[in-house]
């Protein structure tokens, strides 16, 4: 088992829920600031976005973030050479656009994540018909490739999708695109469950987690959360490494009063 | 008045894939929504009763056949046969209404109970407006606030049809931007909603089920050919390709004869031409991007041409060698656009014009020698293009 799921596993397993915050790579000068300041605040994976010009799967803020940071000359390139050189003990794991990982060809692009300690890969639209060269050429470079699944995902599709996901499987809480919602999607436990149902690797939900109370809530059902747009919105908004810290760690305090799953749930 | 035979059934490319091209790049949430397009369309095709219904809507409510017109001045003039394939002529001013009227129907067969659609110059989202009052979907049509600007009269004919009309501020604000906000939208309504793409762009099923509906075109001008042409087909077939449902229906008649195939892009947006291998909109084919994978923004004077990337058909037959791709620049389109006006009284889309405009170029060269035939698609006519058109001839006269 690789290096990213053995680890989340382990927490998973001790009875913790799993945060994992969204950061996109480049938005400000600072970026890695943010970056370090999140592990220190409680995170368990950081999500780090490449940005794409065209982001379909991506509500307004992230867009604006894409924009700023694309604006300020951000590069697949210059991202990972800011990982390289962050040094941050939590695992990374990138997400991107399909476009940007098969540019060069996906062997060299995994390749490059791995030089640069990435240890896992979200590509939203690479779903699972399309995502296997891309799905080859990571494992060849020891890289985690995370499939989504979301609430229309018919069950066999569902288990097919858990088998093959690589790391941790990316539950889409609802059928719409990231951005803050005022409450949790309702047909978001049942996606967790029906996933914790086929498989034991770690299930984030993910898309309008926006609060701490929501984050708390989602938990209860999937073993981990991924947090973007409420962040980002502060990012843009101005907050600082320290402000960014401090939501992270108001998300933690919240998950860390979720009730850990039966521990039948979490074998390993 | 016999109902219009439709082409029959052209199977559907294996997961989706034209050579390398193709396929369904979209996000998970996304995937029930195109399998159940492609078992809808794949069902509904093979079926007598869906096919004469929208042949017999094809004939009677959009005006088909059109009419191959013999563009006999322009001719003379050029020392080439031209024959214009009269898509001007359709209902709502294009070859567009072609597409939506099969898909209307899918749509409402499919059980859903509203379109949303993207447009460029706004002839899609016309005909998408005029299919929805017609059998009583609302519509709604995401288009770029650049082109809400320059196509002020679309934009007005659509709400005049009932559908509400959601201006795109993102991005480049042209057709690649309201597609991906039609996209971003179709995530959260698919039980509802049925997506009804403008071209022969998208995730699979949509490129073959657009050319299979446009395939009309090619049909008819093949038929019409043999009357009108000594040579019985053309030796040269020429159509202008924004994401290109113009050119593809005009090729699927003609891609098993002689005939050369050539599709005519936009200078600005000549992703056939000159784009690379990429992935967008749900599918890979050439794109125009930078070295990292950015895509590019296309800068056309014709808005239904302005995208960076050209349907993944096209770019397998630019592979096989089969068509070939090449471009017209603003000012040669808006020149070959008065020209067909004054020779043959036709005023034409911008769009059209610019495969007009190449033919005007290659006319007596090696590319297109004198004497030879060449069918010319005229996709839609230049109604919406009249303020353009007027800035252009104001200007040439006082230059």
């Amino acid at each position: 088992m690789t290096i990213l799921e053995t680890r989340l596993r382990l927490r998973r397993d001790s009875g913790r829920k799993l945060l994992m915050p969204y950061l996109t790579g480049g938005v400000t000068p600072d970026w890695t600031d943010h970056l370090r300041a999140l592990a220190d605040a409680g995170a368990d994976a950081i999500e780090v976005g490449i940005p794409f010009s065209d982001p379909t799967l991506d509500g307004v803020t992230i867009q604006e973030a894409s924009d700023v940071a694309l604006a300020r000359g951000a590069t697949t390139a210059g991202i990972l050479a800011d990982l390289s050189r962050s040094r941050i003990e939590v695992p990374v794991v990138v997400s991107t656009y399909a476009n940007l990982a098969l540019r060069g060809g996906a062997d060299r692009f995994c390749r490059a994540l791995a030089e640069a300690g990435v240890r896992g890969l979200i590509v939203p639209d690479l779903p699972l018909e399309e995502a296997g060269s891309t799905g080859a050429a990571a494992r060849a470079a020891n890289v985690d490739l995370a499939l989504l699944a979301s609430p229309a995902t018919p069950p066999r599709r569902l288990r097919e999708i858990a088998e093959r996901s690589r790391g941790f499987v990316y539950a889409v809480s609802l059928m719409g695109i990231t951005g803050e919602r005022e409450h949790l999607a309702t047909s978001a436990a049942g996606l967790a469950r029906r996933l914790r149902g086929v498989t034991d690797r770690p299930v984030f939900l993910g898309f309008g987690i926006s609060t701490p109370a929501q984050a708390a809530a989602a938990a209860r059902d999937a073993d981990g959360v991924i947090v973007g747009a409420a962040l980002m919105r502060r990012l843009l908004d101005g907050a600082d490494p320290a402000a960014t810290a401090g939501f992270v760690r108001s998300l933690r305090a919240a998950l860390d009063g979720v009730p850990a799953a039966a521990p039948a749930d979490a074998g390993g | 008045m016999e109902a219009l035979a439709l082409r029959a059934p052209t199977a559907a490319p294996v997961a989706g894939r034209f050579g390398r091209h193709g396929g369904r790049y979209v996000p998970e949430p996304l995937i029930p929504a195109c399998a159940e397009v492609e078992a809808a369309f794949t069902e509904a095709w093979a079926d007598p009763g869906f096919r004469g219904e929208l042949a017999r809507l094809l004939s009677r409510y959009a005006g088909r056949p059109t009419p191959l017109t013999s563009a006999s001045r322009l001719s003379a003039e050029l020392g080439v046969t031209v024959l214009l394939k009269r898509e001007d002529l359709a209902h709502t001013g294009s070859h567009k209404i072609n597409n939506v009227l099969g898909q209307a129907l899918l749509a409402r067969r499919m059980g859903k109970r509203r379109l949303i659609a993207e447009t460029g110059a706004g002839m899609h989202g016309v005909a998408t407006a005029t299919a929805g009052a017609l059998l009583g979907l609302p519509v709604t049509v995401f288009m770029g606030e650049r082109d809400v600007e320059r196509q002020a009269h679309n934009v007005f004919r659509m709400r005049l049809l009932g559908a509400q009309v959601v201006p795109v501020r993102s991005g480049s604000r042209t057709l690649k931007d309201a597609t991906s906000e039609a996209m971003r939208h179709w995530v959260g309504v698919t039980e509802d909603a049925y997506y009804c793409v403008g071209s022969v762009i998208g995730p699979h099923p949509y490129p073959w089920m657009v050319r299979e509906l446009q395939a009309v075109i090619g049909q008819e001008a093949r038929h019409q050919c043999a009357e009108q042409l000594s040579t019985g087909t053309p030796d040269q077939v020429v159509a202008c390709v924004g994401g290109g449902s113009n050119a593809a229906g005009t090729f699927a008649g003609f891609v098993d004869t002689p005939a050369r195939l050539v599709g005519v892009e936009a200078a600005g947006g000549a992703s056939a031409a000159r784009g690379e291998v990429g992935v967008l909109h749900g599918f890979q084919s050439l794109f125009l991007q930078d070295e990292q994978g950015q895509i590019r923004e296309a800068h056309s004077v014709a808005a239904g041409l302005d995208y960076p990337g050209v349907g993944p058909e096209h770019a397998h037959l630019r592979d096989l060698g089969r068509a070939e791709y090449v471009t017209a620049s603003d000012e040669e389109a808006l020149a070959a656009a008065v020209r067909l006006a004054r020779a043959e009284g036709i005023v034409p889309a911008i769009e059209s014009a610019h495969a007009l405009a190449w033919v005007v170029r290659a006319a007596g060269t090696a590319e297109l020698p004198t004497g030879g035939s060449v069918l010319v698609t005229l996709s839609g006519r230049g109604d919406k293009d009249i303020p353009t058109l007027m800035t252009y001839l104001n200007d040439e006269e006082t230059r």
